[in-house]
């Protein structure tokens, strides 16, 4: 009977853990495949076509050139290798200024015909129309050939304008640096404050202190990120704003700071952990040797727990990197490449959060933010390996 | 718990029934769709309306696929999804039952009282980076924007950017509150926001779409009356096979009953 129990007990236990591992692995799996979904797509909005009239010499358009014709940046066609002919964008919905709705007949169907005679007689004319409304007998329009999107268009490309039409842009370079930025200057701050706290709990403070002291800062690690960020926005941000005398208060500074916060739980319990766990032994040696309280702290404690020590800094950058709402608060989630801490900049999974409720399923957006998804985890599995190293090096170094 | 759970046996016979009329769309709409229809079934028990959001282009997305009978929407049907429509053969209806104003807001600590819609231009896409040169003090100016998701930040990128796109790494905010909240505490900041959120921590700008002719203030009257520029109209759509359904419902959005709870849910009245 007790066997019985026992062997079921295992089984269920076998199961368990294979159903998580396999879970874990399709979800990794799943976050891939619709991440390299993404690079099938091509840099005109899908089910779109542009259209040029059939004398303009220009063949090839990036879709960066595209973006600033259509925002009127670009307003020459020799500015993008073509002749001196001013550029004239259209867009669709512009035809339905030019007529009535009963020259276009029903349902549309003479709408090509009109478009193709808009391209016609407009030299300059760019026009981006739905391709089932193509002018195709018309050998006065000629249309661009869309491209598929260049990986280092997203991997260099620093403008992130995911809804512009009809060239959407997916720039990485400035939602990377906002990400590292930022985790970067949180883990700088909460580094010697968390090291100089879990000292002063595991060695100096005494026993009422202590017990006073950890649960609080347990409890730090249980309020939810919202309301760091909503602390961050009301109190935090002004505060920096005066004190500095910036434009702005929501800067990366603002979201370092939170993340340090927020950091500080995870470093203070590893790190005051593994001081503690230093063997009694060696600190009477320590001591015994004539050495003082303080020099056995610097020269023998934390050499020996070195390797915790660094632990609790990978895992608290691991908290930083994937943090989202709080930074999402007080960031100001400004897509640029950051240069000082006090400008607002853009994270990975702020992003992310922001925009995957409203980018259409399967579409060229979502995509991105998928690929997005996918650096992510690759920084935070990085960590996490890095994590494991250190640990593993525990007695190496004594 | 007798009267819920009998309550909603009738729901669902209705739903059985076919007889629910189902709304779905945009979240703007969605407080405003709720209440009527709960005052609309309190009227007439024998009618059950539900309301869902989604956002405005999930609502036209189920109208097209037939599995919602009205979509609201806070913007115009586009040209594309109407298309969609009428190769399926049906044609769709628009009613506005509603208006919504923006507001242009600034810090109420900054002089500058009237913008044109160049101007406005200009400061979103990045032309214009100092309040100086819009007659203000020599302070840099920082708008702030909505996230891209929002259908406030597509409507105010057709009406006021005219179909450019904001300058680059603009500020943007996850919610109109938090616009409100940033531009009281920053100096030079620019926003906009809904009619209903103005208060006293900011400070709305009179807005020209006539080159600086006629600067008018945002308000309920001045929206009403067609003075003031940036008003968007709030719409359902229904597809003219279902007319017989869903035209009581509307008929009574459009009522005097109904018109009262747009305005009380913050909204401006036809």
């Amino acid at each position: 009977m007790n066997r019985t129990a026992e062997k079921l007990a295992e089984s269920l236990l076998t199961v368990s853990g294979t159903t998580t591992g396999i879970v874990i692995l399709l979800i990794v799996f799943f976050l891939f495949k619709e991440g390299a979904g993404f690079f099938h797509h091509n840099d005109v909005e899908a089910g779109y076509a542009l259209c040029v009239n059939g004398e303009n010499a220009v063949k090839n358009l990036s879709s960066g050139q595209i973006k600033d014709i259509f925002d009127y940046e670009t307003g020459n066609w020799k500015e993008v290798g073509g002749a001196d002919e001013e550029i004239v964008p259209f867009r669709v919905s512009d035809i339905i200024n030019m007529y009535q709705e009963a020259e276009l007949g029903e349902n549309y169907v003479l709408l090509p015909e009109k478009i193709g005679e808009t391209i016609a007689k407009t030299r300059g004319i760019i026009a981006f129309i739905p391709v089932q409304y193509l002018p195709e007998s018309n050998p006065e329009v000629r249309v661009l050939e869309s491209k598929r999107l260049n990986p280092s268009d997203f991997f260099m490309g620093k403008d992130w304008m995911p809804t512009a039409t009809p060239a959407p842009q997916f720039g990485l370079l400035p939602l990377l640096a906002g990400t590292l930025w930022v985790s970067l200057f949180a883990i700088i701050i909460a580094l010697p404050l968390g090291l100089g706290v879990a000292i002063y709990l595991a060695e100096l403070a005494g026993e009422r202190t202590r017990n006073l002291l950890k649960p609080a800062i347990e409890l730090l690690a249980g309020i939810p990120s919202v309301v760091y960020g909503f602390f961050g926005l009301v109190v935090l941000v002004p505060f920096i704003q005066k004190i500095f005398d910036l434009p702005v208060g929501e800067t990366a500074f603002a979201g370092s700071l939170i993340l340090a916060i927020m950091a500080l739980p995870t470093i203070i319990t590893v790190a005051e952990d593994s001081i503690r766990n230093t063997p009694q032994s060696i600190r009477e040696a320590s001591l015994g040797l004539g050495a003082s309280h303080w020099q056995t702290i610097c020269r023998v404690i934390i050499p020996y727990s070195a390797s915790g020590i660094s632990a609790a800094i990978v895992l608290g950058i691991g908290r930083a990197v994937g943090e989202t709402m709080a930074v999402l608060m007080v960031t100001g989630n400004a897509a640029v490449i950051p240069h000082t801490l006090f400008e607002p900049v853009r994270t990975i999974p702020a992003t992310i959060a922001a925009e995957l409720g409203e980018a259409p399923a399967g579409g060229i957006h979502s995509g991105a933010l998928f690929v997005l998804g996918c650096i992510l985890f690759i920084i935070t599995a990085a960590v996490s390996v890095g994590a494991e190293l250190i640990s593993k090096n525990k007695y190496k170094n004594i | 718990m007798k009267k819920i759970f009998a309550l909603s046996i009738i729901m669902i016979a209705c739903i059985v029934a076919g007889k629910a009329q189902k709304i779905k769309g945009s979240d703007t709409l969605l407080p405003l769709s709720q209440q009527e229809a709960e005052s609309y079934m309190n009227s007439d028990p024998s009618q059950t309306v539900i309301v869902t959001g989604g956002g405005s282009g999930t609502g036209i997305a189920a109208l097209i696929e037939g599995t919602t009978d009205i979509a609201q929407s806070s913007r115009k049907i586009k040209f594309e999804e109407k298309q969609k429509i009428s190769e399926g053969g049906k044609s769709v209806k628009e009613v506005v039952v509603a208006f919504d104003a923006l507001a242009i807001v600034v810090n109420p600590e900054n002089k500058v009282t009237n913008l044109t819609r160049e101007q406005l231009e200009g400061i979103f896409t990045g032309k214009i980076t100092n309040w100086k040169e819009v007659g203000g003090a020599d302070l840099k100016i920082t708008p702030y924007s909505r996230e891209t998701s929002s259908g406030t930040y597509e409507f105010f990128k057709e009406s006021v950017l005219k179909n450019k796109n904001y300058k680059s790494g603009i500020l943007s905010m996850p919610a109109t509150g938090a616009i409100v909240q940033s531009v009281g505490q920053t100096k030079g900041a620019i926003g906009y926001i809904g009619l209903a959120y103005i208060n006293k921590d900011v400070k709305a700008v009179h807005v020209s779409y006539d080159n600086g002719k006629t600067f008018t203030a945002p308000s309920v009257a001045s929206a009403k009356d067609g003075t003031y520029p940036i008003v968007r109209e709030l719409y359902y759509y229904y597809v003219t096979a279902v007319e017989k359904a869903v035209r009581p419902f509307i008929d009574y959005v459009l009522s005097p009953a109904g018109q009262k709870i747009v305005a009380e849910t913050g909204f401006i009245t036809l």
